[in-house]
């Protein structure tokens, strides 16, 4: 059998009528608890029996203004689970991994992340670990020389990464020196940070109060608080977990070129202004945002990869501190197309406040907006991860659960004011890496700070 | 508590169909997959399953370019698709008010996709920007998933690059596309999974009424890509302009994962107490003992464990500082090995890689996207979803001996060797 294209694209019965949604089920209620405990950290639990595990989530705000302080929290967290009093590097891995458990701990600028799951049956063995490690972690001195070694080459891998060479040249862009900008230190800094260093930053900085900890699973609310109070009852300070200074407002101007020699592709990050989950705008905001690059359906998607081919992948997304948003665009593009690219994306962005969503767009946005997070909440570490990300904020189990009704309630009308008073293309910087030679175009194009 | 219950049929035009309801969350998973992957492309094609499968999003009969996406997230869901050795894959996740949607798109397609110069030129363009971001552009691109089989393997399906090269793709004709679709995408050759929150009967109900017209055109013979194993240590290296230390992969062939489930699990036990956890025996050497790696990882398949049918491809990989030599690593490698394959792990290992396995096939069922993939994918090439859900009881199963003996199985005279040396100037 040999069909043309042609033919293998209609039937004898013709196009067919797209059927309705049928009926939705609600989601079940979350049963949950937020509490805080005596030490200060506060304690969200949620009881999710979906599987037999445990996912947990520990926030500890971890800003530091010392310029050391990110080289040595690096390697703070490269080594809080490398040994305790009671157990050496193998002895936490052995105990995690017998009750099927893991358990990593990352920072970054603003907070000391630790995340972790296991058997729901394993949960007291989990919390027993972590505990240890936050009251007793020894940082021998051979553990520290050799994270520090590896965190070494690992930063010389991530900064030979096109998108790691964006990020920090974005981010010195929007917030010069600020402590938010040392996402990653230098190598030569680590190599200067001494195993008495870190144990210090631990005592100064691993602190309960101000700290969060959800815990999603199959366990029982009080139970479970029960045993967390227990198990962190030897972690206690006066002081607070120090959050990261107040970030300032991102201000629009010239996008930077970064020459990146041999580059096939440039990066595009550009930048501006939001507002957060507390604000009365924010789920205009949202919504306005998915319409412009924040799902595949999106103009941005639409215009630059479906219709012209420029790029795999672009997106547009908010990005939350304690303190503020903010919109971030994200795209990758041959060299020959990255001015055209950029044209477009421009084009996008003052369309979105002169030309706002239609409806029926608003109606496509608002569907996601709810359907996508009733998905990513319906499993564990999903929805574990969205609790501790609003934890950050100081919101909680309400507020996840009472967002599809605001959702439903923004009207066109303010997805147009939030699109005309956030999208603006003047309100935009940011950074393009790529081979400068191959990117004359844009002089022409203007805006664009050229090496 | 998610639901381990489902049914299996087929219908009279040769589609597979698994319905697994599960009523814990009010969403539902909707997957095809299709008996093709890129070892099925023909010389000269390379990279076309991949191209295929973005094609099969641009329009069908009844929904024109860009309506797939837009019905599926107007509907409140998330969708994607990938291509793989030996399958392809279709899949969305949405509000479960949207699983008739979600049939009528994946029916429509199957029956009648729209294959057109316009959008064929485009996806081109748009495959060949994934290229560059995920492989041309970046340290360590398609390492070691596109760099080692051409050192592994000999023949062309096993060996070639799945991503394509540019010629190849540049090539891709609408003939081609009509002819792969004709010969592959066939019902018979496909299998449909629906998992997540719906009654039984108005499942089979909708699946008949969307896909029980599309007509039957005969499955492809499957040819054999079997090929023996190598006859000595191949080895090769390949010189990265964006890397800025070494990398090393050395790769095994595994027990056939069809037809000897039980000594490919056992290859999965080995993995784990190699290089699971600071416990593991290579993370113990190599990352901290010696220490001679920054890290090193060991795993079944390409793309991880149950994807292929044989040959299928036991990895160790790791990233080292030029001081140390290929040799010191495959040495030491070796020498782990060994001791392995003489004295076997401990109890206690044994007992460590199986509880992190359970769990992590836990987690991996939490997430009802990925419980319909692993349901569609057992389906296709195991005739046989159930094995899914045995697969913690066949790990914690494996015995220290069998163990022993995939350790033995992993043999330097019949492996292949990969080095990526640094080789730019932009580190």
């Amino acid at each position: 059998m040999t069909r043309t294209a042609e033919e293998i694209g209609r039937t004898a019965l013709g196009p067919r009528p797209l059927p309705p949604l049928g009926d939705q089920r609600v989601a079940a209620d979350i049963a949950s608890v937020d509490t805080v405990l005596s030490n200060g950290l506060r304690v969200i639990v949620v009881h999710q029996p979906t599987v037999p595990m445990v996912e947990l989530r520990l926030r500890i705000p971890f800003a530091g203004t010392d310029p050391l302080h990110s080289a040595r929290a690096e390697v703070l967290a490269a080594t809080l689970l490398t040994g305790t009093a009671r157990r050496d590097r193998v002895g936490i891995d052995t105990d995690l991994a017998l009750v099927g458990a893991d358990l990593t701990a990352a920072v970054d600028p603003e907070r000391l992340g630790i995340s972790g799951n296991a058997l729901a049956t394993g949960f007291d063995t989990l919390l027993d670990v972590l505990t240890d490690a936050l009251t007793a972690a020894t940082y021998a001195d051979d553990e520290v020389l050799r994270e520090r070694a590896r965190l070494v080459e690992r930063i010389t891998v991530a900064r030979s990464q096109p998108g790691t060479i964006a990020r920090e040249a974005l981010q010195k862009q929007r917030y010069g020196d600020h402590p938010f900008t040392r996402e990653m230190p230098d190598a030569a800094d680590v190599e200067t940070v001494s195993p008495e260093e870190v144990r210090e930053l631990h005592r100064a900085a691993v602190l309960p109060r101000g700290s969060v900890l959800v815990v999603v699973g199959d366990v029982g609310l009080d139970a479970a608080v029960r045993q967390i109070e227990a198990a962190t009852a030897g972690w206690s300070a006066a002081a607070s977990a120090v959050e990261l200074p107040d970030l300032p407002d991102v201000t629009g101007g010239e996008l930077l070129l970064v020459h990146r020699p041999g580059a096939v592709q440039s990066q595009l990050r550009m930048s501006a202004q939001a507002v957060s989950r507390t604000d009365p705008r924010y789920a205009a905001l949202q919504l306005a945002n998915l319409a412009f690059g924040g799902f595949f359906s999106s103009r941005l998607v639409e215009n630059i990869r479906e219709d012209k081919g420029y790029t795999y992948h672009a997106r547009s997304a908010l990005e939350f501190t304690p303190s503020g948003a903010t919109l971030l665009i994200d795209t990758d593009t041959a060299s020959e197309v990255t001015a055209a690219a950029l044209l477009e994306i421009r084009y996008e962005l003052g369309r979105l406040g002169l030309v706002p969503p239609s409806s029926s767009e608003v109606d496509t946005v608002r569907e996601y907006a709810i359907g996508s997070l009733l998905i990513s909440t319906s499993s564990q570490s999903g929805l574990a991860s969205q609790l501790g990300a609003l934890a950050a904020l100081g919101l909680g189990v309400d507020w996840l659960v009472d967002h599809p009704r605001r959702l439903a309630e923004v009207t066109a009308a303010e997805v147009a004011d939030a699109a005309l008073e956030f999208f603006a293309p003047s309100h935009y910087t940011g950074v393009i890496v790529g081979d400068a030679g191959k990117l004359e175009a844009l002089r022409a194009l203007g805006g664009v700070l050229m090496p | 508590m998610t639901q381990t219950h489902f049914e299996r049929f087929r219908l009279p035009n040769g589609l597979r169909v698994v319905l697994a309801p599960d009523d814990t969350s009010p969403v539902v998973s909707v997957s095809v997959h299709y008996d093709v992957g890129f070892r099925s492309e023909p010389e000269g094609r390379t990279g076309f399953a991949h191209l295929f499968e973005h094609l099969m999003f641009q329009g069908s009969e009844s929904l024109e370019k860009l309506a797939h996406f837009r019905h599926v997230q107007s509907s409140g869901g998330t969708f994607n698709g990938s291509t793989h050795p030996d399958f392809t894959d279709y899949f969305m996740v949405l509000p479960s008010a949207g699983l008739e949607r979600a049939l009528f798109l994946e029916a429509d397609r199957m029956r009648a996709p729209k294959l057109t110069e316009e959008n064929l030129r485009n996806q081109i363009d748009v495959v060949k920007e994934e290229i560059r971001l995920n492989v041309l552009n970046r340290p360590y691109g398609g390492f070691p998933w596109i760099l080692l089989p051409p050192v592994l393997y000999q023949t062309f399906p096993n060996a070639h690059n799945g991503y394509g090269d540019f010629t190849d793709l540049e090539q891709a004709s609408l003939a081609d596309c009509a002819a792969f679709f004709d010969t592959f995408y066939a019902p018979a050759n496909a299998v449909l999974t629906v998992c997540g929150d719906f009654a039984i009967e108005r499942a089979k109900e909708l699946v008949d009424k969307h896909f029980g017209d599309v007509t039957a055109r005969p499955a492809p013979d499957r040819p054999s890509f079997a090929e023996p194993p190598p006859a000595g240590e191949l080895r090769s290296t390949h010189a990265d302009p964006h890397a800025p230390l070494p990398a090393l992969a050395v790769g095994y062939r595994l027990p056939d994962p069809i037809h000897d489930v039980d000594g490919y699990i056992a290859a999965l036990v080995l993995a784990g107490v190699l290089a699971d956890g600071d416990g593991a025996r290579l993370k113990q050497r190599l990352v901290h003992r010696e220490p001679l790696v920054t890290d090193v990882n060991a795993g079944c398949g390409l793309f991880g464990p149950f994807e292929a049918r044989d040959p299928d491809t036991f990895t160790i990989t790791a990233m080292h500082t030029p001081a140390v030599s290929e040799d010191r690593l495959l040495g030491a490698i070796d020498e782990e090995l060994e001791r392995l394959a003489v004295d076997g792990p401990s109890d206690e290992e044994l007992a460590k890689v199986t509880a992190r396995w359970v769990a992590s096939l836990h987690r991996e069922h939490d997430r009802v996207v990925s419980r319909t993939l692993a349901l569609g994918s057992f389906e296709l090439l195991y005739g046989d979803p159930a094995i899914v859900y045995q697969i913690p009881e066949r790990i914690s199963a494996v015995s220290r001996e069998s163990v022993a003996a995939a350790a033995k199985a992993l043999r330097p005279d019949s492996r292949a060797v990969l080095a990526v040396r640094p080789a730019g100037g932009d580190a």
